[in-house]
């Protein structure tokens, strides 16, 4: 991979065509329905050719890195499903993981294995909220209402598990909060057993729609060197032909023990995401149905009573576990002093937290690695002489979420 | 703080690693401190060497730059630790550089020219940490708005009351 070392073509100043008088500064958001949130983007045209876009974000910036600093470590997981409200689960598998390293605990199969199914289910969840939105943003209204049928059964599987539909917070420091209810491996057995038809229908929709098929190719244009340079991850890197995905090269949570391919596409457009994203589609209904034929017995909590809270049942018939449950829910547990950094693949890319401790019950300091603040980045590249229609497709292609760019 | 380490031990165990060797060839007195901790590689580099380390651990197949954030220690000093985390795609490993500033003199050397994508990240630390980076191009605020006074995540800043 050393080839794409090189950052040389994005150093080089960027001379802007025509001069000052012909151009207009046009201003897109923070209130826009194609920015998927509060995005503001100040964007330069000459014409209709876009010649430089500055993003401006901030507008939802509410200081959950300061705020975890003043919460105990069980208390930061709720706070991290608020980052991405599209995928809470991957946000709060990171988090428990960084946490896991620092305390070096040891977490049961049958933990890890639903980790991984409730991951992926994020993943489907995600896409298919990017795969409706993005089709409607280019003007395919009616894909957003087939997605969101089955998002809407994936939303009451997260409920059925864990009480929420968005906020979940259903992993816990050392494993699970409860074990999954009694028809839950059923529920979701029959959603992926429908989906890949489904996932076939959005394609029909739209692969063949002329209109969808010329706002999409060749829109966009991101080359892996830049890619890499400006920080981009996930789909839109491996659009553009690098194949790397940290569940298969960095596996965590027993990502080992699954077959998966990785989609890559050289495209390096718009519509290589779109095929990428759609790909990813399918190979996780194929992870989801070999965590379900694979699901070991066992327990979901890790053995550990000073971290995990005591079963409802032991805290009112044993004393001990009582004293512990009261003891980590007044002053927290202590973790060891020293800094991790935990990635995994979320579905937008990368999602990273780094986790430093100082040896008492609070975080000393929380940070968020997010894909979509990195990918942010690319936005200039992958606009700048483009048409200005074309940002709106660009936007969509890299499915930022705002909450976990503003944190 | 728990830098207590023998680096030395650490830089002789991990001689193989890219990173660790490029480096050591390059100035050996550039890495202050190495640390061996859950199976992660922190090699803690003097302020002003740390542009050129980053293009070298960059040369020596470190090619994703994933993350640049602080930590303020305060009261200890030196207070500020700017640590980055950079990965390798081909060799599937990942090693964090960090760097320490003085509460006095919160300066350190942008690493934009080796990296773009250090652009926001410096932006964020320098708009919540008020470090200031050297080179970088458009150092801004990027969270808090341009008027905002004081940085939020430093640790003397109060979390109620008024300003």
């Amino acid at each position: 991979m050393t080839e794409f070392v090189s950052t040389g073509s994005l150093l080089e100043p960027h001379v802007v065509e025509g001069s000052g008088d012909t151009t207009m500064v046009l201003n897109m958001g923070p209130q826009h329905p194609s920015t998927h949130g509060v995005l503001r983007l100040v964007i330069e045209i000459d014409g209709e050719t876009v010649l430089k876009v500055v993003p401006d974000i901030g507008y939802l910036h509410t200081g959950i890195e300061k705020t975890c600093e003043a919460k105990f470590y069980q208390q930061v997981v709720p706070m991290t499903d608020r980052i991405d409200y599209l995928s809470p689960m991957s946000n709060n598998l990171c988090y428990c993981l960084a946490v896991e390293k620092l305390l070096e605990l040891e977490i049961p199969d049958r933990a890890q294995w639903m980790r991984v199914l409730l991951n992926e289910l994020t993943r489907l969840n995600s896409h298919l909220v990017w795969l409706g939105t993005h089709a409607m943003d280019i003007g395919a209204l009616t894909v957003f209402l087939y997605t969101f049928r089955e998002r809407e059964e994936i939303l009451r599987i997260f409920e059925h598990v864990s009480g929420q539909r968005m906020m979940t917070s259903y992993f816990r420091i050392g494993g699970l909060a409860l074990d999954p209810p009694y028809d839950f491996f059923d529920r979701v057995q029959a959603l992926i057993k429908i989906l890949p038809e489904k996932i076939d229908e959005y394609q029909n929709l739209l692969t063949g729609n002329p209109i969808w098929v010329s706002r999409l190719k060749g829109v966009g244009h991101l080359s892996a060197a830049d890619g890499i340079a400006l920080g981009v991850t996930g789909p839109p890197l491996r659009a553009s032909g690098v194949d790397f995905d940290l569940r298969r090269d960095m596996p965590y949570s027993s990502y080992e023990k699954f077959q998966f391919k990785v989609p890559i596409s050289t495209d390096c457009d718009v519509w290589a995401r779109y095929v990428i994203r759609l790909e990813e589609m399918r190979e996780s209904v194929k992870i989801c149905q070999q965590a379900l034929d694979g699901m070991p017995e066992g327990p979901i909590k890790a053995n550990s009573p000073k971290v995990v809270l005591p079963d409802r049942e032991k805290m009112k018939t044993e004393m001990e576990a009582l004293i512990y449950h009261f003891k980590i829910v007044t002053e927290g547990f202590t973790v060891p002093a020293g800094e991790v950094y935990q990635a995994i693949e979320s579905p937008r890319g990368e999602m990273g937290y780094y986790v430093v401790s100082d040896g008492t019950a609070k975080p000393y300091r929380v940070h968020m690695r997010n894909p979509s603040f990195a990918t942010l980045q690319a936005l200039q590249t992958m606009c700048a002489g483009r048409l200005i229609a074309d940002v709106v497709a660009v936007i969509g292609s890299i499915d930022i979420v705002l909450g976990e760019i503003d944190r | 703080m728990a830098t207590a380490g023998n680096k030395e031990d650490v830089l002789s165990e991990h001689a193989a690693n890219p990173a660790v060797a490029s480096i050591v060839a390059w100035k050996r007195e550039a890495v202050v401190d190495a640390l061996w901790d859950r199976g992660e590689l922190t090699l803690t580099i003097a302020r002003s060497d740390i542009r050129q380390a980053a293009k070298i651990v960059q040369t020596a197949g470190f090619n994703f730059l994933e993350d640049v954030t602080a930590v303020d220690w305060y009261p200890t000093e030196p207070r500020f630790q700017i640590s980055y985390h950079i990965l390798s795609h081909g060799m599937k490993q990942r090693v964090r550089l960090r760097a320490f500033l003085a509460s006095d003199d919160p300066v350190i050397d942008s690493i934009t020219p080796v990296w773009p994508s250090a652009n926001f990240y410096e932006r964020e630390v320098f708009d919540l940490f008020g470090v200031r980076f050297a080179g970088h191009p458009n150092l801004r605020r990027i969270m808090m708005p341009d008027e905002w006074e004081g940085h939020p995540l430093r640790k003397d800043y109060p979390v109620e009351g008024y300003r």
